[in-house]
């Protein structure tokens, strides 16, 4: 049993070795940026990043294990970077969404007024310390409507008061 | 049961684990996004993907439209699964035709049936076989590169174009029609579809759907697009955009906003060049009109009774000299013994067998909400792989499939033959300017990647 376990252990002792070997390198002559991701599950997860990073950079430079986060790369082609500011960060930030991004938003989970796309979000040094919550998405049970009940019903139930999105279901009831 | 637990415990973290075999068939996103879970949950499962094309992707490949190329980033990720050591891409292998489920089911511990959802629906009335009435799915096949749809018959000489539907693959067909074609050449779309398409005389393209504006299933982000298109102005028809100011406001935002952007640009007049994209609400097709070609669509009017459409008595004649459909797709069932729900045209979860991907969920939904449903799967696998569900019992996995393919011949693709595909598809891409040319014929996919 403890062959495969030690072998993880060890190997993820190396890895975290390596990135803080590698962050320390290039904070030389920069300053880290802290940003701390309140994951849906309770867990809170602090990375750094450099000036000029987006919090998707961040996730990935840092190797964060975020199911699904960053799917399209930051090209603004999907949602899976969403993250929940409050209203003060929210406020602050100097970008305002543009129409592209809040096009992506409005098919977020769990969109709320304070919502941004993670690739969207430039660090800067006076956003050291920011923290945002990463929210539940339809990995998570408890907000995902099920998918095997009647087509029908679901998509009439849920569309109005729910964000996920349809790409062809309405057509479908021309064949019904 | 403790004891049991406590065993499975021990085994997700022997070496045990590296004889927990999984099957996925169909190498879509659902199959990569579950495999790349799955890695996660049995950490050290060997998990075989089985794809009835030579190439992987599935419709990332093949249905996302070629001027969306950041939508295929996914592409990355899939590409790093396919390259762990526990997974083998197994190309050109059709469940159904080349190997069975009961075989699977001999071989793996868990199967997972991820084959998507390929059959178009059809409108089921007359006129339905008259020349250029054509397939939304097969249109975009073409275009795409699809082996099965390469030679699909389209006549672009046509100056008015009708889609029936009104979701996002019917605005992906009418952008692409409406879309200069200098744009085009720069994305993967294939060079004979560019020639067709450089000819084409669509200067009209209307979108027809049986209710209103604010049932509409396409998203703002494509609709924005089709505002955006040089030389073509978006219109409305008369009155059927005037009943939804009143309600706007009361919208759940992502509603709100597609719904202030469809009025916004219901009220914008002036026109943006000779090509035109209409889009006509409270509408259901009866019948298709022509002799042999299509000339026209009979169209009854509706009216809502909440958000259902009813046909009224009143028809008139929509004349087109092309048309597609559009309406959705379905799933159909590979394998006599797969436990498919006719009714619904979905796979639901049994243990051992699982579903993945719009075969799961029906065809609805981005690569995202593909995404969710195949994490959600994943880790249901898991769950039934702790409880002891799964058979304990040591399983033959690929090396008994492989000799079923053997004995008959077949070649077969794995990832390391992709690759090469793939090289050779960018290259040829290059000579012409674009991310890839693709190659468009089995036989010399075969060549280039089988074994
Ligand atoms: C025209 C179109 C455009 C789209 N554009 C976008 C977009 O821009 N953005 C977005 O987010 N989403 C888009 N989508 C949605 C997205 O493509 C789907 O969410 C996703 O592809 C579904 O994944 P899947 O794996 O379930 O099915 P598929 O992608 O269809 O994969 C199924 C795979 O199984 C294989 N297969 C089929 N039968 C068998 C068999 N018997 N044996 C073995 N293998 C088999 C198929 O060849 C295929 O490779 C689009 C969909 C369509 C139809």
């Amino acid at each position: 049993m403890s062959i495969k376990l030690f072998k993880y252990v060890t190997n993820f002792c190396i890895k975290s070795r390596v990135l803080m070997k590698y962050n320390l390198s290039t904070s030389n002559n920069e300053k880290l940026i802290k940003v701390t991701f309140n994951k849906a599950n309770g867990e809170k997860v602090t990375a750094e990043g450099k000036k000029g990073d987006s919090l998707l950079d961040v996730i990935v430079n840092n190797n964060l294990d975020f199911d699904g986060f960053g799917a399209c790369e930051g090209t603004l082609t999907c949602s899976t970077c969403h993250v929940i500011l409050n209203q003060k960060n929210y406020d602050e930030l100097p970008e305002k969404p543009s129409d592209e991004e809040l096009d992506m938003l409005d098919l977020a989970y769990n969109l709320t007024d304070t919502s941004r796309l993670g690739c969207q979000i430039v660090l800067e040094e006076k956003l050291d310390g920011l923290e945002v919550n990463v929210p539940a998405t339809v990995n998570d049970a408890r907000n995902w409507p099920t998918f095997h009940i009647s087509r029908h019903k679901t998509f009439y139930g849920f569309f109005p008061s729910c964000n996920i999105i349809v790409y062809t279901v309405f057509d479908i009831f021309y064949s019904s | 049961m403790r004891w049991r637990y406590l065993r499975h415990i021990v085994r997700k973290y022997s070496k045990d684990n590296n004889r927990f075999h999984v099957g996925i068939v169909g190498a879509g996103p659902a199959g990569f996004y579950c495999a790349q879970q799955l890695l996660k949950t049995i950490p050290g499962c060997q998990i075989d993907i089985y794809e009835k094309l030579p190439v992987p992707f599935g419709l990332v490949r093949y249905g996302v439209a070629p001027d969306h190329p950041e939508v295929k980033n996914v592409i990355n990720t899939f590409s790093k699964t396919a390259s762990n050591e526990h997974v083998r891409f197994i190309g050109n292998v059709t469940l159904g035709r080349h190997i069975t489920l009961a075989q699977l089911k001999h071989s793996y511990h868990a199967v997972v049936l991820a084959y998507g959802a390929e059959e178009d629906r059809k409108l089921n009335i007359n006129g339905e076989c008259l020349t250029n009435v054509v397939s939304a799915t097969k249109f975009i096949g073409w275009y795409n590169g699809q082996p099965q749809n390469k030679n699909i018959k389209v006549d672009l000489n046509a100056e008015h174009a009708v889609i029936i539907g009104q979701g996002n693959v019917a605005l992906d067909v009418a952008r692409i029609l409406l879309t200069p074609v200098d744009i085009l050449r720069k994305t993967d779309i294939t060079e004979y579809s560019l020639e067709a398409l450089a000819k084409s005389k669509v200067k009209k393209v209307t979108l027809v759907g049986r209710r209103g504006p604010l049932q509409v299933a396409f998203t703002i982000k494509e609709f924005r697009e089709m505002l955006k298109l040089p030389a073509v102005s978006t219109n409305f028809y008369e009155g059927q955009m005037n009943t939804i100011e009143n309600v706007i406001g009361d919208l759940p935002r992502p509603r709100k906003r597609l719904m202030q952007l469809m009025y916004d640009a219901s009220q914008k007049l002036e026109s943006r060049g000779d090509k035109s994209f209409d889009i006509l609400f409270y509408r259901t097709p009866i019948s298709l009109l022509g002799s042999d070609k299509i000339e026209g669509i009979e169209l009854a009017i509706n009216r809502l009774e909440g958000d259902k459409a009813v046909i009224t008595n009143e028809k008139y004649t929509l004349k087109c000299d092309l048309a597609f459909r559009s309406i959705g797709y379905r799933s159909i069932q590979a394998d006599p013994d797969i436990p498919f729900n006719r009714a619904s045209s979905i796979v639901p979860q049994s243990t051992g067998i699982y579903s993945v991907g719009w075969l799961s969920s029906g065809p609805i939904g981005v690569i995202v909400s593909t995404m969710s449903n195949a994490f959600q799967t994943a880790s249901l696998i898991g769950k039934d792989f702790e409880k002891g569900l799964l058979s304990d019992n040591p399983k033959p996995g690929y090396s008994y499939i492989s000799k079923i393919l053997k004995d008959k011949d077949r070649i077969t693709i794995d990832w390391n033959g992709w690759t090469k595909i793939d090289r050779v598809e960018i290259e040829r891409g290059m000579k012409r300017g674009k991310p890839r040319e693709k190659i468009v014929n089995v036989d010399e996919m075969l060549k280039i990647g089988g074994t």
